[in-house]
């Protein structure tokens, strides 16, 4: 299990849960936009100052900063 | 006007019982389309009581009946985590003070979106008030080869579901006859679960129901995003993009503001020929003419600037440039989508405060608004030459760049700078109560946006400018005149004291160096004393309270120059007239430094004032702005007369 900000950029994987450490206010955000377990999500595109990111997930694309996306546990696909 | 939108919005919302239908929708759902055509160009803005949180109501008839429909603001969730997301949320529980919930509910939802939106139906229809889902961007669904079978749709959630395209005005009429049936629409049978896990699994079951397949990738947003978004070519075209933007404000523009000028010169010379009395014809012509000509002589501009953000917001590039410039915000303890506000302040902070809407956290909001009147606005433009024309020889150059020109930009330097500073420091302040927002946003594929759509997105915008402003600039100015032209002076003791009743420029000093506004700026002396003003730069400082560029001509006039809008000459040649130092130069280059730097941090525009009241909902944020500001306007004159007396010196 990894974290969603360290998925390198064309990668996929699969949405395990938000952590529990993170915020509940931005965990329960988080599960809003579209991670929840089961998902499957997409690194799209790095900002040219290496943040923020463009994710796929749930058939659109959203951008996140690193901060966020280090709240969201993934399971890379083999 | 002090009654404020919101109340007037209020009162037909409960006072006469009209229907009230709420609109509900994620950000970029179509929801503000769908509103317009609604409700056309009677929408009414306004703030919800206490926050910063922008209210737009607007009514619609339908057959006899009328209804007030009510947009929300956009969300991707009913659990709130702001307290801005928490009245919306009290909005349509009925919590609001003296209102009750909405009587139905509109949603919206973007069908390329639908595997994310349902989670909001769900937590909308959970409600248990009357609702119907408007399904937009059908066409692009298609087009992406995606499908939904709209009417097992419907089946599948129990309510009723209209396919809309809001910005082509597709299924307007349908939705309207379906708004004037909204007693009889079908509750769900059985509410959506609750349960996050269940929640998703219900929004697989309702998909698989209505047939749904999601839309392909969006193939011209990948292939335009792959260069504009691209490490170099993406900065490459937003700083193009940026200065296309600029010129096309500041170049197209200006024809247009010579008209607008030339214009109202023309009246005022109308008014002074025909009008014998010569102090009815000043404050008509002057005062009246001249203040209402001052706002709309921005007006060009204005619009310019409001069509150009309407344009690239329509597009999908304002969230593109937003996610470029998100790190660079992120320093000044912003997001990427201040930087549009901020951008547009260098126009005019007016836009520049409209614009922060678009910032989804009350705290961002008001830190932007603090910050936007440090950038350079057009209005201080005039009074930049004027000064830097006196403090630098128009032939020193520094190598290939001219000085005049370097100082310019280093105004501009500092005017952004200060704005970030300033913008970090609210922001901090504000982050000691309660958590950090957490940072998201959309990046919707590019889109066509239609022509209609364009222009009524510019015309709101433009209208909301002028109806704020005219009012409070034209009762600023003509104050401001009474007070540079009051007492009354008879002939008899304009020559008693020297002056020739008939010589108009000499009478004009006159009136000025013994009115009122002389007086209040003998009485400031003291204040200003230390920057090295005397009391009739301080009348300028004081005209210039209405809108900035007046200091130029105001200046004219006290220094009676034959040219009052060209008034250098006269101004090097003015000595102090007592106090220790008279006699001597009063334009040294101290005390013109500390002007420039005066003039770069104070809020002179009661516009401005004006505008955050509207739209932080009081007075407790203008006043604040306006006290930091001209503090810190005077401690910066004095460093900076302080630094250029030491390197002259």
């Amino acid at each position: 299990m990894s974290l969603l900000a360290d998925l390198p950029r064309g990668h996929r994987a699969t949405v395990v849960r938000v952590a529990d450490d993170a915020h509940p206010a931005t965990a329960r955000r988080l599960e809003d936009l579209g991670f929840t377990s089961g998902v499957e999500v997409e690194v799209v595109r790095r900002a040219p100052l290496r943040d923020p990111v463009i994710y796929r997930v749930k058939d659109y694309e959203l951008c996140l900063r690193r901060a966020q996306a280090q709240c969201v546990l993934i399971q890379e696909a083999a | 006007m002090e009654a404020g939108c919101h109340s007037e919005g209020t009162r037909s919302a409960v006072g006469t019982a009209l229907p009230r239908i709420a609109l509900i929708g994620s950000p970029n759902a179509g929801k503000t389309s769908i509103f317009n055509a609604l409700t056309g160009m009677h929408a009414k803005t306004g703030n919800y009581p206490g926050v910063t949180v922008s209210r737009y109501i607007g009514n619609t008839r339908i057959g006899d009946q009328r209804y007030v429909i009510e947009d929300l603001p956009g969300t991707y969730s009913l659990e709130p985590i702001s307290p801005d997301e928490q009245v919306m949320v009290d909005v349509l529980h009925g919590r609001l003070d003296g209102e009750q919930s909405p009587d139905a509910l509109l949603v919206t939802v973007d069908a390329t979106t639908l595997r994310r939106s349902l989670r909001l139906v769900a937590q909308v229809l959970r409600l248990g008030l009357p609702t119907c889902v408007v399904v937009t961007f059908t066409d692009e669904l298609t087009g992406r080869q995606g499908h939904l079978d709209v009417e097992a749709f419907e089946q599948a959630l129990g309510v009723p579901v209209l396919r809309v395209i809001g910005n082509r005005g597709q299924g307007i009429d349908r939705l309207r006859d379906r708004i004037a049936q909204w007693r009889t629409w079908n509750l769900p049978a059985l509410p959506p679960p609750a349960e996050p896990a269940e929640t998703d699994a219900w929004a697989e079951s309702v998909l698989t129901f209505a047939a749904y397949r999601a839309p392909g990738r969006h193939r011209v947003t990948q292939r335009v995003d792959a260069v504009l978004l691209h490490p170099i070519w993406g900065s490459v075209v937003f700083f193009a993009v940026m200065m296309l933007f600029f010129q096309t404000v500041f170049t197209v523009a200006a024809p247009l503001q010579d008209y607008v000028e030339t214009f109202f010169g023309w009246l005022s010379g109308l008014v002074a020929e025909h009008i014998g009395n010569r102090w009815v014809a000043g404050l008509l012509g002057e005062a009246l003419l001249g203040g209402i000509g001052a706002v709309l002589v921005f007006v060009p501009q204005i619009v310019m600037l409001f069509l150009l953000i309407a344009l690239l917001e329509g597009v999908g590039y304002m969230s593109r440039a937003a996610f470029l410039m998100d790190r660079v915000m992120a320093r000044a303890g912003l997001e990427g989508r201040a930087f549009v506000a901020l951008l547009s302040s260098f126009a005019c902070a007016i836009p520049g405060i409209m614009a922060t809407r678009t910032l989804p956290s009350a705290k961002d909001r008001l830190a932007t608004m603090m910050a936007a009147p440090l950038m350079t606005c057009s209005a201080r433009l005039p009074v930049y030459v004027l000064l830097i024309g006196l403090l630098v020889d128009p032939q020193a150059r520094v190598g290939p760049f001219g000085v005049q020109g370097l100082v310019m930009f280093g105004m501009y330097l500092l005017g952004a700078v200060s704005a970030m500073v300033a913008a970090w420091v609210f922001k901090k302040i504000g982050d000691r109560r309660g958590a950090l927002m957490p940072f998201y946003m959309e990046m919707p594929p590019y889109r066509l946006p239609s022509v209609r759509s364009v222009l009524v997105a510019m015309g709101h915008s433009a209208k909301s400018f002028l109806r704020k402003c005219t009012t409070i600039i034209a009762v600023t100015t003509v104050a401001l005149w009474l007070l540079l032209n009051l007492p009354l002076h008879s002939d008899a003791e304009l020559r008693a004291h020297g002056v020739d009743p008939g010589d108009s420029a000499a009478v004009a000093t006159y009136v000025t160096d013994h009115s009122y506004a002389a007086a209040v700026g003998h009485f400031v002396a003291p204040v200003f004393e230390p920057l090295g003003f005397d009391w009739r730069i301080n009348v300028g400082v004081l005209s210039a309270q209405s809108a900035r560029e007046t200091f130029v001509a105001t200046l004219g006039q006290v220094a009676a120059a034959d040219d009052p809008e060209q008034p250098t000459q006269a101004l090097r040649s003015m000595t102090h007239t007592d106090g220790p130092h008279a006699g001597q130069a009063l334009f040294t280059a101290p005390t013109v430094a500390a002007l420039l730097v005066f003039f770069a941090f104070a809020m002179q525009c009661m516009a401005t004032i004006g505008v955050m009241r509207r739209e932080t909902g009081g007075w407790k944020w203008p006043m604040i702005a306006f006290g930091y500001l001209t503090g810190l306007a005077w401690v910066m004159a004095y460093l900076a007369r302080t630094v250029v007396a030491l390197l002259g010196g």
